[in-house]
């Protein structure tokens, strides 16, 4: 179990599988809120679907429709379950409230290099504690 | 505010900037005078929204996060509409619904008697919201975020719908970021060692910066040449594309960097990164990476939306040709420009060759091309990177004169200049 401790963003409880971003995602043309999926060509993620993952990303980037598209994937029902962002922004920050999801920020060690894609995260953001159990069989 | 105070409307926002702002750990907000932000944009989930509790409805989830029923009140700061879907000037031309157009038009009337300016662009520097230096404004729209913080030394993030519907009703927004003098000033730089001094190169040079500097505030400096509005239009939109950047200086031009030493308060200048001719090669090969075919479909000018003097060089471009018969070429411009090229004749011209001046607008915020495009050509960075992925089609970036000869010839023969 590795253990992290951050910053409450949106406050709540949430665990689930992780799909980890090794770089910055784009909301708006980044992202297919109605697949709940990475749409963005050159993307390390491209084709992935986040819906009902705890979603772990270094930042957010591009248009300012970041938060609008991420409000979307909950209004269809798409939306990951958690964030975990590393470096908050004022994209990443609205766009986890308007999704109204917990999320953590600000933590001890970087999420994106610990966390990895597959394994079951517990999102305690009201206390801004994050637990992992590692996938079976992962390094 | 948040108490009701002042109407639940202005409650719901207050509540809104609070939840922001903490998820910020910003510790006040500021006032702030000037908000741009989208209203009248239709999009499925808005359109089903309408239906269901008309424009209140809509205002009350999409720009202000809100799910009790309100009323929409007047706007309390000046506030202006950023692009949308297409105006009336895209009926017959534009495969767009023709019922969008309307529900726009609705919308427009709802949000002007509330005091929404209907600008319609995303470049509200260009017709007639301009910031002064030093002024606290909320604003979205990245390509405008980044020209308001650089070129007019006015205070924003880059807000969203929500925080910028929230800040219309309440004139507030967390004071965090950009907002307060520390976080001002330049964090990265960037030694220009090749002449970057063409609308091209502008924009190339910011599409570099912001895949180097991301989120950080690069400082440009070397062989630049003296940047017009246009240039630095293309050279933020860029930039904030690539990367995050929200605010850049270039010492002895921008307003808050008179020098280098002052670009970075003081402090210790980092080491450079180099852009070289290596790197302007490179950056011009990964936005010509989208596409092999030659055949050119469509021609899309004007991202950001263009400037008086963008489409007079359009026109000129296009004088006494004629586009080839698969192509079409659409020129994006404020429709208060497109006013102003009416009346100076461009309009004219460029219609004569068979393109259009489209107002208001974006293809890449409607999701809209022309009917069957396979492949389109393009003068901005910005749009070179985006509409690949929100189309489904391939892209060819170069200068005007390369997008225009491809318009009359249907073949992209462009290259490096």
């Amino acid at each position: 179990m590795i253990t992290l401790h951050g910053r409450t963003v949106v406050p709540g409880y949430a665990e689930g599988e992780a799909l980890v971003s090794p770089e910055p995602i784009s909301g708006w043309g980044g992202i297919d809120p109605a697949a709940g999926r990475i749409i963005e060509p050159r993307h390390a993620l491209n084709g992935m679907a986040f819906t009902g993952k705890v979603l772990v990303f270094p930042s957010a980037k591009g248009s300012s429709g970041w938060s609008g598209f991420f409000q979307s994937t909950r209004l269809l029902g798409t939306a990951p379950v958690a964030m975990i962002i590393t470096r908050i922004s004022t994209k990443s920050a609205l766009g986890a409230v308007v999704t109204r999801v917990p999320a953590v920020t600000d933590l001890d060690r970087d999420p994106c290099a610990l966390i990895r894609t597959g394994d079951w995260v517990r999102v305690d953001a009201t206390h801004g504690l994050i637990e992992v159990k590692p996938a079976a069989g992962r390094s | 505010m948040r108490d009701g105070a002042e109407g639940a409307a202005t409650a719901a926002a207050m509540d809104l900037l609070i939840r922001y702002g903490d998820a910020l750990a910003a510790d006040r907000l500021c006032d702030v005078r000037n908000v741009a932000g989208t209203m009248t944009q239709p999009s499925p989930v808005k359109e089903r929204l309408v239906r269901e509790g008309g424009w209140d409805k809509a205002f009350a989830v999409i720009n202000l996060d809100c799910d009790t029923d309100i009323e929409v009140p007047a706007m309390r700061v000046p506030t202006c509409q950023l692009q949308h879907g297409f105006g009336p000037d895209g009926r017959g031309i534009v495969p767009y619904p023709e019922q969008r157009i309307d529900l726009q038009q609705d919308a427009e009337a709802f949000y002007g008697r509330r005091g929404v300016n209907i600008l319609a662009t995303c470049t509200p520097y260009q017709v007639g919201s301009i910031p002064v230096r030093g002024e606290h404004i909320a604003w979205m729209e990245s390509s405008a975020v980044v020209y308001a913080n650089s070129v007019l030394a006015a205070r924003t993030n880059c807000e969203g719908t929500a925080s910028a519907g929230a800040a219309s009703l309440t004139g507030k927004i967390p004071c965090w970021g950009n907002h307060r003098d520390e976080n001002r000033f330049g964090t990265y730089l960037i030694d220009v060692q090749t002449p970057v001094d063409s609308f091209l190169d502008w924009g190339m040079l910011g599409y570099f910066a912001g895949g180097v500097a991301g989120e950080e505030h690069p400082v440009l400096t070397g062989a630049l040449g003296r940047p017009d509005l246009a240039d630095l239009k293309h050279l933020g939109a860029a930039a904030a594309t690539s990367g995050g950047v929200e605010l850049y200086h270039i010492p002895g031009l921008t307003p808050e960097a008179p020098t280098l030493e002052a670009a970075f308060g003081g402090a210790k200048t980092p080491e450079p990164a180099c852009y070289g001719p290596a790197e302007r090669r490179a950056v011009y090969e990964t936005l010509n990476s989208q596409g092999d075919r030659a055949d050119v479909d469509f021609v899309l000018l004007g991202c950001p939306h263009a400037s008086a003097d963008q489409v007079r060089r359009a026109a000129a471009a296009l004088d006494g040709r004629r586009l080839s018969p698969g192509t079409e070429l659409w020129l994006m411009l404020p429709r208060a420009l497109k006013d102003v090229a009416d009346r100076s004749g461009y309009t004219d011209v460029i219609e004569r060759a068979g393109g259009r001046l489209l107002g208001d607008s974006c293809p890449a915020m409607s999701r809209v091309a022309p009917a069957g495009t396979r492949v389109f050509a393009t003068d901005s960075a910005k749009q070179a990177h985006y509409l690949p992925a929100i189309l489904g089609i391939e892209a060819w970036f170069g200068t005007l004169e390369d997008c225009v000869d491809a318009a009359v010839t249907g073949r992209w023969r462009g290259s490096l200049p």
